[in-house]
């Protein structure tokens, strides 16, 4: 059974071009308090890369990445 | 960082507002200088713009019409976006403004303030990246 992290916020950016996912990504971090869930929706390749990357630098936990169908979901964990 | 946004095509507009975006997710604080034919695009009244630099002069239409059909926001609505997550100050030109007779209250709602050259190069003398669009 596959192991399911609750979100406490969902970014849905698909049909949103790159830097759009990331920016929406970033708007609901700044929103949201210290460990805090975050995940995000996109159908966007760049955010593949670019938020996993964003996530790292800016000092806050990549959960995972899932391929879904048709769009990538990114789940962080607000750590700071 | 610190852009200067001088030309006032779509394609040059909108790498200054995707250049700005990946400045606001590398935590950068950004200053853009917005003047000439970019300045006129941050008047409140300017058309949506759909024009292009020379080079891309050919391929005008089949690019608009891909951005549209994909819903790809305009440079200001990319900016304005950016802006709300980041720190980003846009400056117009108070040279430019002066000339064309604009006022803060004619430039889009996003221009913090008008300023001077030399207060902009001061600012930018301290970033690690300017740009000149």
């Amino acid at each position: 059974m596959a192991e399911e992290i609750k979100a406490d916020k969902v970014v849905d950016a698909r049909g949103s071009f790159c830097p759009g996912p990331l920016m929406e990504l970033i708007k609901a971090y700044k929103e949201a308090k210290a460990g805090d869930v975050i995940s995000v929706y996109s159908t966007d390749n760049g955010t593949k890369t670019d938020a996993p990357a964003w996530i790292k630098k800016s000092g806050n936990e990549l959960i995972k990445i899932i391929d879904r169908n048709g769009y990538v979901e990114i789940v962080m964990k607000k750590v700071r | 960082m610190s852009l200067l946004l001088v030309s006032g095509t779509a394609d040059k507009l909108m790498a200054g507002s995707i250049i700005a975006s990946g400045g606001v997710a590398n935590g950068m604080d950004i200053d853009i200088f917005v003047s000439f034919w970019g300045l006129m695009e941050m008047k409140k009244d300017a058309p949506p713009n759909m024009k292009l630099s020379f080079e891309g002069k050919d391929m005008a239409d089949q690019i608009f019409a891909v951005m549209k059909e994909k819903k790809v926001p305009g440079w200001k609505e990319m900016l304005r976006q950016a802006k709300d997550v980041g720190n980003i100050k846009v400056y117009a030109c108070a040279m430019f403004a002066d000339l064309m007779g604009l006022k803060k209250e004619d430039l889009d709602p996003m221009v913090d303030s008008i300023i001077g050259v030399s207060e902009f190069v001061d600012m930018a003398k301290d970033s690690k990246v300017t740009l000149f669009i």
